[in-house]
């Protein structure tokens, strides 16, 4: 039993390691580190005593050892654009980032697994119809034309809603939050959307069609046969079993949204970690761009972990060491 | 004469598709007494699955009951609003189906279903309802019922699953039992258990039961009467040594003809040529006829009507005013 | 009745695709039919850019500013040509802007799912059948990379080629850039299905015969693994076209897609945003509203696919 939670714990701690070295590789070999420190009129032998001092000339095992010891103490070095360390820019957009991804999360899980429900219960109704129509047409919209549209609407033409930034945001500790303020919770309303909306559509398609999978099984049917009530089929059976492989891939969503959060924020010049990744892009950023791979590899781990918790809290057969595995 | 538990009156079933209207149950009827075992026999496709699961309303869309009528103790339960037919399965007819390890919801605890099923047809209360689960789990040969009783079904071997799931059928005492394929998926073993079990628990009840099959040993062992079906249709019903040493439609000796037995002398198994007709493709007339070696000029327009040979009803012209129809096909 | 040997196989092969479960369901789904035939009009009408363009609308030469800003199907101030989807703050037409966009989107797309599709698959089918350690990783990666976004995935590809690549050349590699950084960052979904399907495959018993005989792995591969997957691999691949495109259009929108030289509609759409407020909303709203209605066909199409080639469905 418990070997089920080492072996994944085993294996965050590769992925981890692994995206660590991706993000180590960038910092070393892409782009030239000395070289954007010194600026171009550094004499040869300046070059080499910086990379001396950077330790740019021991071995690689060396290097990424260092590399790891500085990140897992948060340290990523100095920005190359802006030249202020990493880790103060990323702290202090971190919660800008982290409010908005839980709000979306929670909307979609929310919204996407009640709609996924009724959608299959109530599979030939109009107004299933008209909510699968929507959705498909959510899939096809691209997030940042969901926003700039959201803006158009409620931003320009209505005046409801404001149409960038955060609003004022009240600082507890070293969080800061928009929840506090009333500016802060309007800016919060059109991000949030915009950025749960895919999500949302996803997992309300997953889940009607893992619920309409399940009310096709035998065991159903035998529940059926049995004379139980619809409620008792409906709510306690086949959605216990529509569960599992939904929080799977669920979770690995809203694991994501994070990254997601990209788009929007850009759209909303929210102040955010995705937007400060787009432009380190924009200007090679080599630093901020790997502490943001470090970032979400991170919070994809703990998200996985989480999830093969729940699995094994649901699954009676993973309990029992029976070797069944989902999919 | 008593009444019969279960009567079918012309009993349709089609499905919607692209392709068109496919028929496949086409007027099938019979009557099940209490206590009788009935068994269903034919080929895979011939829609002997079906029937049992129109009779307890469980068809899904594209397909649906088109006709006929299926009576129950003298009510008729095939016109019934969903709620009422709901309440009729399970408290009055049970299902049993092929595969036990599928029947079972994986997640749940042998007792929640059991008591589930339990408390949904009767006023006991979860302690009562227990018992009685227990009970049950006893009946149908589950060594130390009390504590197996809150395992999960993966935990339990097949022939296991399939006693549970017998128990499972009978918690609300049903009337009917309609078995599909109750055996087929279990060890050869097993199987003698499973079907020797079934049938002391209806004696014992007075159960009536539809046993659907396509395994001759079993009907054989364990059927009153049986009917033979093709091509959604019944082509001979009678008492079983009848139809099974001396079936009078081709078809249905063939079927038994087909079946190896240590008995016989026969070096060769009879073989029927060709196979059964896809739905939408069924011949006119006798649906037999393209393959049957005896079929005359009427087999190919008129669908044979029920006549009564000896013990059993049988579907075929053969057995109609011979003397005239035999000098026509001479 | 007889019929020249020529004759039988021509027709036969018609009527089965007639008479076939998946022409039938076709026809059956108006909404299909439409969304087929909207992609096929827009990608027509992409690849004949050139010549229905009224404008070569990224020669300088050919523009008046004295056009700028024109209404749709009004003529501009200063040539007098009919612009009949209006003018951007240039003078450009944006009929023309938009069939060219399309172009270069489309351009994008496919590629992209052309390289998808070959690494996907080929990873998929080498992890498949070889199995063992080979098949783990590749099946780690596969699955850790379907975690991450796309857009995350090709950002960082784009970044990094735009660190290794010398500045002066970025302009000119950045196509193929962004066509590597869409393309590696969806090839895992392929790799998946089709690492399925092999595993089922291999351990059949006319594959050990096969290997037996001597017969190379990649032909056994080839010939009967490849074909149980098409039906899979293509709906995978439609959803992923209309994925690109928009993953591409979402690049463009960042800046960090293509240049200005050669416009997608993401490129065009992010010229458009600034002039939504002053009222010009036409240089936005069309380049918009193709994205969205190729996205959509693109995707009913894959839905439909799907739906199509699902035996449970039948």
């Amino acid at each position: 039993m418990f070997g089920q939670l080492l072996r994944s714990l085993l294996q965050a701690t590769t992925v981890m390691i692994a995206v660590a070295f991706i993000a180590f590789s960038m910092f070393r070999y892409v782009g030239d580190p000395v070289a954007s420190i010194v600026g171009q009129d550094a004499t040869l032998k300046d070059r080499q005593e910086l990379s001396e001092s950077l330790g740019l000339n021991d071995s690689i095992v060396l290097q990424f050892g260092r590399f790891l010891g500085n990140a897992a103490q948060g340290d990523f070095g100095i920005s190359y654009r802006q030249g202020r360390p990493v880790s103060t820019l990323i702290k202090e957009r971190l919660p800008a980032t982290l409010e908005l991804a839980l709000l979306s999360a929670t909307v979609a899980l929310v919204f996407g697994l009640g709609l996924g429900i009724y959608t299959a219960l109530h599979r030939d109704s109009v107004l299933s119809n008209i909510i699968m129509s929507i959705s498909l047409i959510g899939v096809s919209l691209p997030t940042f034309l969901i926003g700039i549209g959201l803006i158009f609407i409620f931003g320009v033409k209505l005046r409801w809603l404001p149409t960038f930034g955060r609003g004022e945001t009240v600082a507890l500790g070293w969080w800061t939050t928009g929840l506090l303020t009333e500016s802060g919770r309007k800016s919060l309303v059109l991000p949030v959307i915009t950025l749960a909306f895919f999500q949302l559509t996803l997992i309300m398609r997953l889940v009607r069609a893992e619920m309409l999978e399940v009310m096709r099984t035998d065991y159903v049917r035998f529940a059926r046969a049995r004379g139980l009530t619809d409620r008792a089929i409906n709510y306690s059976h086949a959605l216990k079993n529509t569960m599992m492989p939904v929080v799977t891939i669920t979770g690995l969503q809203l694991g994501s949204i994070v990254a997601f959060a990209i788009v929007t924020e850009t759209v909303f010049n929210w102040p955010g970690l995705g937007a400060l990744f787009v432009k380190s892009v924009e200007v090679v950023d080599i630093p901020v761009m790997a502490a943001y791979l470090m970032f979400v590899g991170l919070v994809f781990v703990i998200v996985n972990l989480a999830v093969d918790l729940i699995y094994f809290l649901i699954d009676p057969r993973l309990r029992t060491g029976a070797t069944v595995k989902a999919q | 004469m008593t009444q019969p538990v279960l009567s079918v009156r012309n009993l349709e079933v089609e499905f919607v598709t692209r392709r068109g209207l496919l028929r496949a149950i086409d007027k099938v009827s019979f009557d099940i007494a209490p206590g009788e075992v009935l068994g269903v026999v034919g080929e895979s496709g011939a829609g002997k699955s079906l029937t049992g699961t129109a009779i307890i309303g469980l068809i899904d869309p594209p397909g649906r009951i088109a006709g006929g009528e299926v009576w129950l103790k003298g009510r008729r339960i095939d016109n019934l609003p969903k709620e009422e037919l709901r309440k009729v399965r399970g408290k009055r007819i049970g299902m049993i189906f092929q595969d036990p390890l599928t029947s079972l919801n994986p997640l749940f605890r042998i007792s929640e279903q059991l008591i589930e099923t339990i408390r949904t047809h009767s006023d006991m209360n979860e302690a009562q309802a227990r018992a009685r689960a227990v009970g049950l789990l006893t009946e149908v040969g589950i060594p130390a019922p009390e504590k197996r009783i809150d395992s999960y079904p993966h935990e339990f071997s097949g022939g296991m699953r399939q006693r549970v799931v017998i128990a499972l059928a009978l918690a609300a005492e049903p009337e009917l039992i309609i078995a599909d394929e109750p055996t087929t998926a279990l060890d050869v073993s097993v199987q003698a258990q499973i079907i020797t079990l079934i049938k002391k628990l209806c004696r014992e009840r007075g159960t009536a039961v539809m046993l659907v099959t396509h395994d001759m040993g079993v009907i054989a062992e364990t059927a009153d009467r049986v009917a033979v079906m093709y091509a959604g249709r019944i082509v001979e019903i009678g008492p079983v040594r009848d139809v099974v040493k001396h079936a009078k439609h081709p078809y249905a000796k063939g079927l038994m003809g087909a079946i190896p037995t240590l008995a016989t002398a026969e070096t060769r198994l009879l073989q029927i040529p060709g196979s059964m007709p896809r739905l939408n493709a069924i011949p006119a007339g006798c649906a037999f006829n393209p393959r049957c070696a005896e079929a005359f000029e009427r087999c190919r327009t008129d669908r044979p009507e029920y006549i009564p040979v000896e013990n059993s009803q049988v579907a075929c012209w053969l057995y109609d005013k011979r003397q005239t129809k035999r000098e026509v096909a001479a | 009745m007889t019929m020249a040997a020529s004759d039988t196989p021509r027709l036969t092969l018609r009527k089965r695709l007639n008479d076939s479960d998946l022409w039938l369901s076709f026809k059956a789904s108006k909404i299909t039919v439409v969304a087929a035939i909207t992609t096929v009009l827009i990608v027509m009408l992409a690849l004949l850019a050139n010549v229905l363009a009224p404008q070569d609308a990224f020669d300088p030469k050919m523009l008046n500013l004295m056009d700028g800003f024109a209404h749709p199907m009004e003529r501009g101030l200063g040539s007098g040509n009919l612009f009949v989807l209006g003018a951007d703050a240039q003078g450009r037409d944006m009929l023309s802007a938009l069939l060219y966009g399309t172009r270069v989107s489309l351009f994008v797309g496919l590629s992209s799912v052309i390289l998808s599709l070959s690494m996907g698959v080929s990873l998929g089918l080498i992890a498949g059948y070889v199995g063992g350690r080979t098949e783990t990783i590749i099946m780690r990666v596969a699955d850790v990379q379907l975690s991450f976004p796309a857009i995350l995935i090709a950002l960082l590809i784009f970044g990094v080629a735009r660190g290794i690549i010398p500045p002066n050349q970025h302009e000119s590699t950045a196509v193929f850039v962004i066509i590597l950084a869409i393309g590696l960052s969806n090839w895992a979904q392929y790799a998946r299905t089709v690492r399925a399907s092999a595993m089922v495959e291999r351990n059949k018993d006319y594959v050990h015969a096969a290997r037996l005989i001597g017969i190379k792995g990649f032909a056994i591969m080839a010939r009967h693994i490849l074909p149980n997957v098409t039906g899979p691999v293509l709906v995978i691949a439609t959803i992923n076209l209309a994925l690109a495109v928009i993953e591409e259009a979402t690049l463009s929108f960042f800046g960090v897609g293509l240049p200005v030289t050669q416009p997608s509609l993401g490129t065009l759409i992010r010229f458009g945003q600034q002039y939504l407020l002053s009222g010009e909303w036409w240089i936005l709203f069309f380049p918009a509203l193709t994205l969205v209605i190729l996205g959509l066909a693109i995707n009913l199409l894959g839905d439909w696919l799907r739906d199509a080639l699902n035996p449970k469905l039948r």
